[in-house]
């Protein structure tokens, strides 16, 4: 099936049963297809007037405790900042799928990875981050749906699949054989009170700075928690490895096979593809920058994932870009002829 | 495979009508000398039959296509030479029509004058997509995508397969699926397609076999 698709089943799978959404390529499919399937389930579709509506949809349906949804690509996602910030501010578990087009503006409809920043970094106002699942293959498209909504529920926050058009739009086989986990209870859900206990209230608006001050310092010691127990990061040849490609979702594919060529060409050449771009795997950086002579970045964007790399691995070895951008995506030949041109350099 | 003057192709999107479109361009090219392809998808943007350009201007296949097709430019625009399919009567076509109902509704503009003509309109069928995998959800989109063109299909294309991962076995389990369908409806299985490389395993097991070259393959 298409990824779009995959990420749709995935999430009726999960047991969401509310989407609130608006059209724009090349995310559709997802709309589309939960259009036909919630129905049938007892779930709620729902094409909202605007983004911003379909993001405070989703806002309502969180707070009642349930597993709720929304999608988009770039454009919309910017519409959508507003309620992702009020999402954090109230600790709600959301699961948001980006599947990212090229920027920035209204840019074009071919695949991009220019909103790695937006997503890695929160995308609306205030201090507070999403947990970003980057996947690379439709499979992962679902087992990462199928996550995102389990870290938000668990950590009570937003979880984005941060894919892009390629991801979204091309078909591979795709196994639902998957074990889903019980719902974890919601004690702070507004639920109704039943004249049996106290109101809970969901809310972002803290009229008192000392208590918003508290609140923020215990989501960032929840932050600690999820970056110390929910990086996710595949290493691919990488323990004596000379040249090391980051490369995250797509560009990753295609640089697999720019490293395979490499090796048979005799380069010690590796691949770090970050699962989580947020929480960003910074020790298996670290670790590798102690042998490796250079790192390149590989990116559909025109380096923003770079600056992470850099500080992951403190500027100990050089770190430079391979990228296209605009809805191009590097060759594996682009790729591989980085990677060899950085080999005879050496680092230097 | 004989063909009429128009050969249509429609069904669910993502059941693999521009792969077939792009093969039976080629296949209708070797009997007819003055053979085009049009491009009417206005549904999605990504897969066009613009990818394959080059191949048609080799081969001689005149290409119809929105100007747009291929383009950041998302929007629902069609071709103003698709006329020439219904009124220059010297053109044999194969005509690439959009996924689903809303894909289909582009050809409500043309329908009067191709139900006049020689044409047939295929129903492309996959077995593995997630939305059609059983008889009744096909039945559904068939009668939303005749409501939309305005048009009855002809015929019905077993497309069943799995991507790069198709085998043998695939595409011998769907045939009972094709066979329901073709029931149900009423419609002859006009073909089953088969990537070229599993025709020899296939041919003698499979009634109607149509072998086809995959013209867009994703990254490993």
């Amino acid at each position: 099936m298409k990824g779009n698709e995959a990420i749709a089943e995935a999430a009726i799978q999960a047991g969401c049963r509310h989407y609130f959404g608006y059209p724009i390529t090349p995310q559709t499919e997802i709309a589309a297809y939960m259009a036909k399937r919630m129905p049938k389930i007892g779930g709620t579709f729902l094409q909202a007037e605007s983004e911003i509506a379909a993001i405070n949809m989703v806002y309502g349906v969180s707070s009642a405790g349930k597993r709720v949804m929304t999608s988009s690509s770039s454009p919309g996602i910017s519409l959508k900042s507003e309620g992702l910030s009020y999402l954090a501010g109230s600790d709600l578990p959301a699961l948001v799928v980006n599947a990212q087009r090229g920027g920035p503006g209204l840019g074009g409809i071919q695949p991009s990875q220019s909103d790695y920043f937006q997503a890695t970094r929160g995308g609306g106002h205030g201090d507070y981050h999403m947990i970003v699942l980057a996947p690379s293959s439709v499979q992962e498209m679902a087992d990462l749906t199928i996550k995102g909504f389990e870290l938000a529920d668990q950590y009570r926050m937003t979880a984005m699949v941060l894919a892009d058009g390629t991801i979204g739009q091309m078909m591979e086989p795709v196994s639902f054989d998957f074990e889903i986990k019980e719902q974890i209870a919601k004690p702070w859900a507004t639920t109704g009170t039943k004249m049996a206990r106290k109101h809970n209230v969901v809310n972002s608006l803290y009229l008192n700075p000392e208590q918003l001050e508290k609140t923020n310092f215990e989501r960032y010691e929840r932050y600690e928690v999820i970056k110390q127990n929910e990086t996710l990061c595949e290493e691919y040849l990488c323990d004596d490895a000379d040249i090391i490609i980051a490369a995250f979702g797509i560009a990753a594919r295609v640089s697999k096979n720019a490293v395979n060529e490499a090796r048979a060409n005799g380069i010690k050449a590796g691949l770090i593809r970050p699962i989580t771009l947020w929480p960003f795997p910074e020790k298996v950086f670290a670790k590798h920058a102690e042998h490796a002579k250079q790192i390149i970045s590989v990116e559909l964007s025109m380096g923003q994932m770079i600056e992470d790399v850099r500080l992951a691995t403190s500027c100990k070895v050089p770190v430079t870009l391979c990228c296209r951008v605009g809805g191009m995506i590097p060759t594996p030949d682009q790729v591989y002829n980085a990677i060899v041109e950085a080999n005879e350099k050496g680092g230097k | 495979m004989n063909y009429k003057r128009i050969t249509l192709l429609a069904g669910h999107y993502g059941s693999g009508k521009t792969n077939i479109a792009v093969n039976m361009a080629l296949d209708l090219k070797k009997q007819q000398d003055n053979t085009a392809i049009a491009d009417l998808d206005i549904v999605n943007p990504y897969f066009r039959t613009l990818d394959s350009k080059d191949l048609f201007e080799k081969e001689g296949i005149r290409l119809i296509v929105s100007a747009y097709a291929n383009t950041n430019l998302d929007i629902p625009a069609l071709p103003q030479e698709m006329y020439a399919i219904v009124h220059d009567k010297t053109i044999h076509s194969i005509v690439d029509v959009g996924g689903d109902d809303r894909g289909a509704l582009a050809l409500g503009r043309l329908s009067p004058l191709i139900r006049e003509d020689d044409y047939d309109m295929f129903l492309v069928i996959n077995y593995y997509r997630p939305l059609t995998r059983d008889a009744d959800s096909v039945m559904e989109v068939t009668a939303e995508i005749e409501e939309a063109g305005k048009l009855k299909f002809t015929g019905i294309i077993n497309n069943s397969n799995l991507g790069a991962a198709t085998t043998a076995e695939t595409v011998l389990d769907s045939l009972a699926y094709a066979d329901e369908i073709a029931e149900r409806t009423g419609l002859p299985l006009v073909c089953t397609t088969v990537e070229e490389k599993l025709y020899d395993e296939l041919a003698g097991k499979v009634e109607n076999l149509f072998p086809m070259k995959l013209q867009a393959r994703p990254v490993d």
